[in-house]
């Protein structure tokens, strides 16, 4: 007798009972339902709900990893500033991860702990099957938050995000915006000083200006993101290999730029990411970069202002800083909130690109707008597809007019 | 009840819960969203729109023979600005730093659609005493939710309630704020009040069914 056996009998068990979505659950998750529709005709298709899911998870696991050496070399580094001279070479030792293991994998529990459970309590009180909806993004949620995030508030804004972002809308497949965002944008309002500043990005630093405020002698440890020192206008400390390869503080899985990529082609590859949405955000981003770049040539700004430095950043560049890559790949494709339609797709993309842009110069407090732009267009997505069909529709009315006059 | 008959005290108690302005009737939510924050203005706003509205019904339910059809909304305004004006004026004299919070939201009181609804729907057609009772039925009903409102997002965004630091000195960290807590800035903001709002809805019509609505 196999655990396989075993779940099949207490599913027949429970069957009927109020635990039962909770049992099946777990049946779904470890293995293939052995249930098969009995009649009329159906279609065998290896790629179900979850298999789209562990698909993105798959191409998840690498930014997650590189995390977590990222969080241990971030927090050394900061304390050594030599380690910098040589990143590669300090980058992937056993120390940083399992500094990464000690600061990450809390993040990563929590996520699935919690989110998890209000999916169960949802579907047990509500009578329905548990959806796999959460599998991506209790995943993402621990890469798109600071490393130093509070346990308790990553709890609550779970709670916040999985209910009033996804089960208030029906659930899985239902929802208007994405959950991991809702659950990013909701840890940013309520705890604004946790999501932003010099300090949250490397491990310890916020621990450590504390104990510079109760009078212990140390050196304070800063991480400001790239993003950040532009926005004050201060010279970057990165190079360009750094920044592509991830060697920068940041949000916990958006760093390297490298992995998302390879992420990217993997998602593309196995066709749940939708290139389309992918590519037009990128086109967005570099044209809204370029206007930028205009208005600094035509010289219509003073050096003094405080949107220069981050209007100069070279149009390009700015894929490769912040989160726009990652929010790109794995944010606007999410195929629940994106538009639905192809030409939908790229005007969908195309202006979370423009917007993300605009808003990571134009907004004073918080130099990123990636999350932003992200659910501003969830919003709008129905309303493009809308006009999308609206206007095929009255294309091939067009024609059959013509056909027929 | 001994003081009302049965049919009088459903004009009261309808309003509380299962004909609620806000929450069934979805009226004067702009004022719900705005002075929310604290605990303190919600219940002032409260009291105020009980005055206007009890007074205002049964003054209109006085006057409602006499009122040509025609001109009624004006014949109502001006009503609605007469209280509005003492409330505003008695808030200045007597609670100045108050009514500075609320600001024009005690003038707004003129727009909220409750009170020219009620004025409408019921004081044009029904007796002083039972229009009295129905203006203080349907704005209890709406002070209620401005009251829950307030306290959660006073508690949760300031960790105080009526000023008092009940969870602990945030800057001195003291009690909640000693093991780390700290204070939910988004229920500050007007979004979470709407929020806030819908999860009232939202467990009201559980409890319910029948308040759900076809569509």
């Amino acid at each position: 007798m196999g655990l396989k056996e075993n779940l099949h009998k207490l599913k027949k068990k429970y069957e009927g009972k109020k635990m039962a979505p909770a049992f099946n659950a777990l049946h779904t998750f470890l293995y293939l339902p052995n249930e098969t529709t009995h009649s009329g005709s159906h279609i065998r298709a290896a790629d179900d709900l979850k298999r789209t899911m562990n698909t993105v998870i798959l191409a998840l696991v690498p930014c997650l990893l590189f995390g977590m050496f990222n969080a241990g070399y971030q927090h050394y580094a900061a304390i050594d500033e030599t380690l910098r001279a040589a990143p590669l070479a300090n980058f992937f030792t056993m120390d940083n991860f399992l500094m990464g293991c000690i600061t990450i994998l809390p993040l990563v529990i929590v996520s699935y702990g919690v989110g998890l459970a209000v999916e169960f309590l949802f579907a047990v009180v509500k009578g329905h099957e548990v959806e796999e909806g959460y599998l991506v993004t209790g995943m993402l949620v621990p890469l798109i938050v600071p490393v130093d995030i509070p346990l308790w508030m990553l709890t609550v804004a779970i709670i916040f995000g999985v209910v009033i972002g996804k089960e208030v809308f029906g659930g899985t497949g239902m929802n208007i915006l994405n959950p991991a965002l809702t659950i990013r944008a909701f840890l940013f309002f309520a705890y604004p000083t946790w999501m932003s500043g010099d300090k949250v990005w490397v491990h310890g630093a916020v621990e450590r200006s504390k104990e510079i405020a109760g009078g212990a002698n140390l050196d304070a440890i800063s991480g400001e993101t790239i993003l950040g020192s532009y926005a004050q206008n201060q010279d970057i400390m990165y190079s360009l290999q750094d920044m592509f390869l991830g060697f920068i503080p940041g949000s916990v899985g958006e760093t390297s730029k490298l992995l998302i990529i390879i992420g990217a082609l993997f998602l593309i590859f196995t066709k749940v990411g939708s290139w389309r949405i992918i590519l037009s955000t990128l086109v967005g981003a570099l044209i809204m970069g370029l206007i930028f770049n205009g208005v600094i040539s035509a010289g219509w700004i003073e050096e003094s202002s405080k949107f220069y430095g981050l209007m100069n950043v070279p149009f390009w560049q700015h894929l490769i800083i912040g989160s726009i890559l990652f929010g790109a790949v794995y944010m606007a494709t999410d195929p629940v909130s994106a538009a639905q339609t192809n030409k939908g797709k790229w005007i969908y993309g195309f202006l979370i690109g423009f917007i993300s842009i605009m808003i990571r110069v134009f907004n004073p407090a918080y130099p990123e707008g990636v999350f932003l732009a992200i659910l501003l267009m969830n919003v709008f997505a129905p309303t493009i597809d809308h006009y999308v069909l609206q206007g095929n529709i009255k294309r091939r009315q067009k024609r059959l007019k013509v056909k027929t006059a | 009840m001994g003081l009302l008959s049965k049919k009088d005290a459903k004009l009261i108690t309808d309003p509380l819960a299962d004909d609620n302005p806000i929450t069934i009737q979805v009226l004067g939510i702009c004022s719900a969203l705005a002075i929310t924050a604290q605990l303190k203005p919600s219940i002032v706003m409260a009291v105020s729109v009980i005055f206007v509205l009890g007074v205002g019904n049964v003054v209109i339910s006085l006057m409602r023979n006499i009122i040509p059809s025609k001109i009624r909304i004006i014949v109502q305004l001006v009503v609605v600005a007469t209280l509005v004006i003492i409330v505003d004026q008695v808030l200045k004299a007597f609670a100045y730093e108050l009514s500075k919070e609320l600001s024009v939201f005690i003038g707004l009181i003129i727009t909220n659609c409750i009170i020219m609804g009620r004025f409408e729907a019921f004081a044009l057609g029904n007796g002083p005493w039972r229009s009295f009772l129905d203006g203080i039925g349907n704005a209890a009903g709406y002070g209620l939710i401005l009251i829950i409102v307030g306290f959660f997002r006073e508690l949760f965004g300031s960790g105080t309630l009526f000023g008092f630091k009940v969870l602990g000195d945030s800057v001195e960290k003291t009690g909640l704020y000693a093991y780390g807590y700290e204070n939910n800035g988004f229920m500050v903001l007007p979004p979470m009040a709407l929020i806030v709002v819908g999860i009232i809805i939202w467990v009201q019509r559980t409890r319910n069914k029948e308040l759900i609505e076809e569509n």
